[in-house]
């Protein structure tokens, strides 16, 4: 990797500022990021990765210091003059139209940069599908972008960006979703964008994609810069440092699994649009991981147990007793819980409060006599959860629109735990997760299974995989074709299957 | 960071009402209007005409009749719905009503049965608003239509068969200790005033402190969340329409009580009226938000204007077109000061 970086940065912020409210986001941060430079965001949750890059859009406006682009001082940005200085951002929540097509979604900026008012249907489709070649994916173009799976709904948004023609590419997290072979043409993209000149800017809390792809670091915690520095300088336990302020070691699953007790879950011959015959047990305590490519039926079986899939035949048991019916609440009534994908559309109710989040399906068993809400009940189990998981806020009264990130995948987490179920289905629990409090959670989810529950985690995260569950098992077209287990459990392993699997 | 982006009337808005804590929060906003409504038309009225104790008799007796209506449409709105038939199941419930209790007075249990009667006409009425709401919300929550187009259609429905039921004409001949309910007083304080503040009690209470109230409020803020949570949607969404309707129909008995007489077209300027009040009280259409202080202080804002109007001998087209300048402004002042706190 050659950055050529030329001697004055595209982007230069300096001592940028920005508070909400009584929290002070941004505190004094400067940052360079040169034309040919792919510079690297890091830092824990909250710690103001998503503002700083909002103030670079022009979606905010910091309360000091200054921005210039291209050498030129910039008094004030807004969304659009951003846009038209090259700025182009992916953010963390993606910004899409729901009810526009995928091909609507990617001709949209051009059709609002060269104000047509007509459009023409033949360009629309013919620039989609060219941006969507470029990131060697095929979508279908005539699909509501709302229906899409949230690893596409990526795809979309990083095709729309790259569509124009930025000098610097903001990605708020852009691969949470995605898998190995995704995650790569991207990043090969992003190379190429940068051999082309263009300044690359992201934020991702996998450490593997950190350290392939970065010429650069800064490092954030509380709103500063605590480092910054050519990514020579560092490797994988100073960037934790830096960004935890604590050295944090790699923990395995350790629990042992009583191989005789009675299985939690029972799966058999679950068939379905994709799944072909899958049949396998979880004992209480255990961890089973779930992983494949996209589309391989590791989804599809955790959409079935959580009883959001309907089609299909097989039988799901919890306890030896099997579901009786193939729907979301006869599944939570069993004691299934699950965390879903798309914590966004799915998993939050962003405008309600974080207590209302984390009681929302539990409200049942925290009424008194009469039938009313306990307030007091309500408080201290929000309160609990939010304390066990370590959610960062100013008060449990907070709507969630305003935590970070990572701080709302907790919230889905306790929202769910706090209705104390049995089996635990986790569709990618630790996304957008920073480093120091994937080990929290994971910590957590192993308490929890130690204490009988059952879990199962979907996730393409190998090193997460490998760290967190006693077996994995493999999907490829619809089938478990391996298992992996203590031992044979390690991420050289894993990646040798994920490739037969392909 | 201060208006500076915004323009010169607005500024001045934001001068006036910005700082102060009464332009906060929507709630504390409302507060002002309504003061400053009060006083201009204490001003332009005379507070010898005005301020008079048969002028705020006259709004207690009023004004129930909209804000039970207006919480109906709060409900429906909470859970990102609309319930355009409030106004047709009043009136088709009222309708029942008064055609059991002419019925029964006609019967065997002759003079003597008022009580009867009334007990009869009102058990009917309730029973119809019930039987309306199960419509609606199946309707919405089985059959998945947007309630805008299931109620506009029920709207029509429950409408038509008032029609049908009556022939157009008035039913009369009530039972006269049925005028109580809409026209007498208990305590010196209106009856259907005691009835308002129950409602809203009854509304405030479900709304904050119950499951139902909250699961409806998660519902019409992400009605795909609710569903991922195992939340029971139809069961919210089929309570919420049976709820509005019974609140509903009780107003229809109200309206029968105070006209002394029921009729298929009573009252359908309520509707949009209802609508004005809800948004005006800084519900969000879209969903997940309810404010029962807030619609009440929006009613008494409005029947103050429409009172103070009809005092200056205006006619009722000035009331409604004062009522809609209202709403504007309100909005265009709320929409203002949201977006410098931003
Ligand atoms: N609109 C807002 N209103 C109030 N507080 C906010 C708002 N946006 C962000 N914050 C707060 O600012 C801080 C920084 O948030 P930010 O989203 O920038 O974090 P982040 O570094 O992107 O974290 P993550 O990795 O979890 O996405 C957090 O404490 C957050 O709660
Ligand atoms: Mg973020």
């Amino acid at each position: 990797m050659t950055p050529r970086s030329s001697d004055r940065p595209f982007l230069s912020l300096t001592a940028i500022g920005k508070s909400f409210g009584g929290v002070r986001a941004l505190d004094d941060v400067s940052l360079d990021v040169s034309a040919g430079e792919i510079h690297c965001l890091a830092g824990e949750n909250g710690s103001g990765k998503s503002t700083l890059i909002k103030v670079i859009a022009g979606v905010h406006r910091p309360d000091r210091g200054s921005i210039a682009i291209a050498g030129q001082p910039v008094a004030s940005l807004t969304p659009i003059s951003a846009v038209r200085q090259g700025v182009q951002v992916i953010y963390q929540d993606l910004s899409l139209f729901p009810n526009l097509t995928v091909a609507e979604n990617l001709a949209i900026n051009s059709l609002v940069e060269h104000r047509r008012t007509l459009v023409r249907w033949r360009d629309v489709r013919r620039t989609a599908e060219h941006a969507l070649e470029r990131l060697r994916v095929s979508i279908d173009l005539d699909r509501l972008v709302g229906d899409l799976p949230i690893a596409e709904k990526q795809l979309v948004a990083i095709a729309r960006a790259l569509l124009q023609d930025a000098r610097l590419i903001v990605l708020d997290e852009p691969t949470t979703a995605l898998t190995g072979v995704e995650v790569d043409a991207l990043f090969a993209l992003v190379r190429d964008l940068q051999q082309r000149g263009v300044a690359i800017l992201f934020v991702t809390h996998k450490m593997r994609e950190m350290l392939q792809a970065a010429d650069r670091f800064t490092v954030l915690r509380n709103g500063r810069v605590v480092e910054s520095g050519p990514a020579a300088e560092f490797d994988e336990a100073r960037l934790t440092h830096a960004m935890t302020g604590r050295a944090i070691g790699e923990t395995r699953f350790d629990g042992r699994v009583d191989a005789s007790a009675p299985p939690r879950l029972r799966i058999r011959d679950l068939t379905g649009p994709i799944l072909r015959g899958v049949t396998f047990d979880v004992r209480p305590g255990e961890i089973v991981g779930l992983t494949g490519l996209l589309g391989a039926g590791q989804g599809e079986l955790a959409a079935r147990v959580a009883g959001l899939e309907t089609s299909g035949t097989g039988e799901i048991a919890v306890d030896g007793a099997p579901l009786p019916a193939c729907t979301v609440r006869a599944a939570a009534r069993a004691g299934i819980g699950y965390v879903p994908e798309d914590r966004l559309r799915e998993g939050l109710f962003l405008d309600r409060s974080i207590a209302d989040n984390a009681n929302a399906s539990s409200l049942r068993a925290l009424t008194t006599g009469l039938r009313l809400l306990s307030t007091r009940r309500m408080r201290s189990q929000a309160d609990r959860w939010i304390h066990d998981l370590g959610v960062k806020a100013p008060s449990i009264d907070a709507p969630v629109r305003q935590l970070s990130g990572g701080n709302q995948q907790r919230v889905v987490l306790a929202r769910v735990l706090a209705t104390r179920p049995k089996v635990l289905v986790l569709n990618g629990p630790t996304v957008g997760v920073d480093v120091g409090a994937k080990e929290e959670i994971h910590a957590t989810i192993r308490q929890l299974a130690a204490g009988g529950l059952a879990v199962l985690i979907v996730s393409d995260d190998l090193p997460e995989l490998v760290q967190s569950c006693s077996r994995v098992l493999v999907f490829r077209h619809g089938r478990v074709t391996a298992e992996l287990g203590a031992a044979a459990l390690t991420g050289d392993a894993l990646q040798e299957q994920l490739s037969a699997a392909h | 960071m201060t208006g500076s982006r915004l323009p010169v009337g607005a500024a001045l808005v934001n001068r006036v009402l910005g700082g102060g804590i009464l332009g906060r929060t929507p709630f504390a906003r409302l507060v002002v209007f309504t003061v400053a409504v009060f006083v201009s038309m204490t001003l332009l009225v005379g507070s010898d005409r005005f301020l008079t104790t048969a002028n705020f008799q006259s709004i207690a007796f009023q004004l129930p009749e909209l804000a039970l209506l207006s919480f109906a449409m709060m409900l429906s709105m909470l859970t990102g719905g609309i319930d355009l038939s409030v106004v047709s199941v009043a009136n088709l419930s009222s309708i029942v009503a008064a055609m059991t209790m002419v019925h029964v007075l006609r019967g065997p249990a002759g003079a003597g049965g008022d009580a009867i009667a009334i007990a009869a006409g009102v058990g009917a009425g309730v029973c119809t608003g019930l039987a309306c709401g199960l419509v609606n919300g199946c309707a919405v929550a089985f059959v998945r239509v947007p309630s805008i187009l299931v109620t506009l259609g029920t709207l029509q429905l429950f409408t038509g068969l008032a029609l049908v039921l009556t022939g157009g004409q008035a039913i009369i001949g009530l039972p006269d200790s049925f005028q109580w309910l809409g026209n007498g007083t208990l305590l010196a304080v209106p009856v259907p005033l005691w009835l308002c503040a129950a409602g809203a009690a009854v509304m405030a209470v479900v709304i904050n402190r119950t499951a139902f109230g909250v699961e409806a409020r998660l519902v019409g803020t992400n009605p795909i969340a609710a569903w991922f949570a195992a939340l029971p949607v139809r069961s919210v969404l089929v309570r919420t329409y049976v709820t509005t309707a019974l609140v509903s129909s009780v107003t229809g008995l109200l309206m029968v009580s105070r006209a002394n007489s029921a009729k298929a077209d009573y009252g359908s300027s309520y509707l949009l009226q209802s609508i004005l009040v809800v948004v005006l009280a800084g519900v969000d259409p879209a969903g997940g938000s309810a404010r029962v202080a807030g619609v009440g202080l929006a009613v008494f804002a409005l029947e103050l204007l429409s009172s103070g109007f009809g005092m200056m001998r205006l006619t009722s087209f000035a009331t409604e077109l004062a009522w809609g300048a209202f709403l504007l402004l309100v909005m265009v002042i709320n929409s203002v000061l949201e977006r410098r706190g931003k």
